[in-house]
């Protein structure tokens, strides 16, 4: 059977047994959910939006979803893929799974972090109040999620309140024995004037196939502050599409920054929209990549209110057969006047089989904007590689310098120390060399 | 130390350097002048392994060991520095880093472990003085932004910590005020000693007022045309190239 259909299939069979009890919203938004993917499917290079990635091979595999996979595993597996050395709070799930013994869960008066299930059964009224508003309901990959998600990440941060600690939120693949399929699902809620950041990372630990599909939903109320950094370095078997939506309120700051090294396929939905005025959304990428590992990019900014400024910086650097996509749409509506949105995609090639796609998409409809983008395409410059070897600095060593330099100014939002030097020796992991390059 | 056979160098099939002969020992300073496009950089280039310069003939040697098939890091490590005509700007990697890694992938070909943190930053502190250079440079982008007085000083730079047997400095003087000129004059006076040589490549008089040679060449169309002492060089700013010209014609 297709998977499509499994999808389906399965869902009509077994969709009873996910949580959401007959009368509730929830099970309503399941049954929408798979009604939209029912009828669109899943995407296809003919759709515009998915022009340059194609999930044929993905979908061609079979996987497993929603059976029981082997929970075991041992807390040295899961650290090595946490930000260590500072105190955080940890939600972790295996193979779909939350994993209480190796989170650290919070609940506070002024926060939660908890596992998104629990919240349904505990916290209905916030549930009810943000679940399913900000994610694009017709798109057929978040109607698949929503028919199916049960676990993930739920973030409650009250008005006026800063989370004190790092929060991490990690995927863990460990089964060996058979291909899956996963719907994670975050909901993120920072009231007015709350704070919060996060870091979500992805990781198969087996050699089997996985294809996560993902949705992320994150509320920023008014002068409230949300930063979500997502490392996506997974193994060469895993696949993800990730679609994040995040609805911004007066005078709020949101960044995602997405560090993207490896993956099968990597499909990144980042959707902006603002509803207060003078609201600041920055979105930051590198993407490193070799092998034949594909990444796409695509971005969607909503000025749908004056005063509102928006800042992308995609760096990619391409190796091999790499491939990248950089699609990044700027919608200024007829009354965002004074909008203000940048955005910018620079991209080395270092391979002649390596590629990259890129297309600013920029809608303008009122007349009282500053609006830029600019992409470019180059190689390392040769003059500045002899440089520095004529300095004694080998080639490999060199280049790198040189990448970092290229890539290096997206992390300039990072503002925890523990944070930015291991992202920092991350990049220097994947260019192989023992260098301090910050 | 370094000995130069007869070399021939192409850049995409055109002849730049047409059997050039040179021989420079330690303790010995080398001026090597010449009209634009004589091949004055092409020379520094191949000495220092730029790889876009195809060597047709003959041969480098230095220090007794084949150079041409090195790498220009390898170079680097055997004790060769060129100062660059136009140092690339590095947006990202501060002059610290960049040095200190230098230094330290220097240490390692030889063997060595990395230079301890407290002994480098010492030596940084010596050379910077040398060099009249205020501490707030060594945390800025490597070139980036930098005038054409601190670029070539930052060469210097460079080339104090490094301690090169061999440094090449091709035209360092283009591009200086007076003072930036004396005070790059004398940070490689200071660093000159009798078992280390320099190859000044200028086009004026007015560095080696600074830096005495004691040897000066004409380049002249791809081949050293005529040697002398620094007189040569006082000659040739009183004359111009043509009479070289003339007399080669004659």
């Amino acid at each position: 059977m297709k998977l499509q259909d499994k999808l389906i299939h399965s869902f009509e069979k077994f969709g009873q047994s996910l949580s959401g009890s007959e009368t509730d919203s929830l099970r309503q938004m399941r049954t929408e959910g798979i009604e939209v993917f029912k009828n669109l499917g899943f995407p296809t290079t003919k759709d515009e939006e998915w022009k340059y990635t194609s999930l044929n091979k993905c979908i061609k595999r079979d996987y497993d979803f929603g059976a029981e996979f082997s929970l075991d595993i041992r807390s040295e597996d899961v650290d090595r893929f946490l930000c260590t050395g500072i105190d955080s709070y940890k939600l972790v799930f295996v193979n779909g799974v939350f994993n209480d013994s190796l989170s650290n869960t919070t609940q506070q008066d002024k926060f939660f972090v908890s596992n998104l299930k629990d919240a349904y059964e505990g916290k209905s009224d916030l549930f009810n109040q943000y679940y399913g508003t900000l994610a694009d309901k017709e798109l057929s990959m978040v109607g698949l999620n929503t028919a199916y998600a049960q676990e993930g990440a739920f973030i409650y941060v009250k008005a006026g309140a800063v989370v004190d600690k790092l929060i991490q939120i990690l995927y863990i693949n460990s089964d060996s024995s058979r291909a899956m399929m996963n719907q994670s699902r975050n909901l993120i809620i920072a009231e007015d004037r709350a704070e919060v950041q996060i870091l979500e990372r992805h990781q198969s630990l087996s050699d089997e196939y996985v294809f996560t599909n993902s949705v992320t939903e994150i509320s920023v109320g008014k002068e409230a502050n949300v930063k979500h950094f997502k490392v996506q370095n997974d193994q060469d078997t895993a696949s993800l599409v990730d679609s994040t939506f995040v609805k911004q309120g007066t005078k709020s700051t949101a960044l995602v920054d997405t560090f993207a090294f490896s993956g099968e396929l990597t499909r990144n939905n980042l959707h902006f929209e603002f509803t207060g005025e003078h609201a600041e959304a920055h979105m930051d990428a590198i993407t490193l990549l070799k092998g034949s590992s594909l990444v796409d990019h695509h971005t969607f900014v909503d000025h749908a209110v004056p005063n509102c400024q928006s800042f992308q910086l995609y760096k990619g650097i391409y190796d091999e057969k790499s491939k990248g996509v950089f699609n990044g749409k700027v919608m200024v509506r007829k009354d965002a006047q004074k909008t203000n949105a940048y955005q910018q995609n620079n991209n080395l090639l270092l391979s002649d089989f390596a590629s990259i796609d890129t297309k600013p998409q920029l809608e303008i409809f009122a007349d009282d904007v500053a609006c830029s983008h600019g992409c470019t395409i180059g190689q390392l410059d040769d003059e500045a590689l002899f440089y520095m070897r004529s300095r004694g600095i080998p080639e490999k060593e060199a280049k790198a310098f040189l990448m970092f330099a290229f890539a290096g100014d997206t992390l300039k939002n990072i503002t925890i120390p523990e944070l930015k030097e291991q992202l920092v020796n991350l990049v220097a992991r994947e260019l192989k060399v023992d260098l301090e390059l910050n | 130390m370094l000995k130069i056979k007869d070399l021939k160098v192409e850049i995409e099939g055109k002849e730049i350097i047409k059997g050039l002969s040179l021989e420079i020992n330690k303790g010995e300073v080398h001026a090597i002048m010449g009209p634009n496009g004589a091949g004055k950089s092409t020379l520094s280039a191949v000495i220092a392994g730029r790889d876009e310069y195809e060597v047709t003939g003959g041969s480098i040697e230095f220090d007794g060991q084949d150079i041409m098939d090195m790498a220009p890091e390898d170079r680097a490590h055997a004790g060769v520095f060129l100062s660059f005509q136009y140092p690339v700007e590095i947006p990202g990697v501060s002059v610290t880093n960049f040095i200190k890694t230098a230094i330290n992938e220097s240490r390692k070909a030889k063997g060595l472990d990395p230079m301890p943190a407290k002994d480098l930053l010492k030596l940084m502190r010596e050379k910077q003085a040398l060099l009249e250079m205020d501490k707030q440079f060594m945390s800025r982008s490597l070139n980036e932004g930098f005038s054409g007085g601190e670029k070539k000083r930052n060469e210097i730079f460079q080339m104090a910590m490094l301690e090169p047997k061999l440094a090449i400095l091709d035209e360092t003087d283009s591009g200086l005020d007076i003072d930036a000129l004396r005070i790059v004059a004398n940070g490689v006076n200071k660093l000159k000693n009798e078992d280390n040589a320099v190859m000044v490549i200028t086009h004026y008089q007015r560095l080696l007022d600074h830096i005495i040679p004691d040897f000066v060449h004409v380049l002249f169309d791809g081949k050293i045309v005529k040697s002398g002492d620094k007189n040569l060089a006082l000659e040739l700013e009183e004359k111009g190239y043509d009479w070289i010209k003339k007399e080669l014609e004659a």
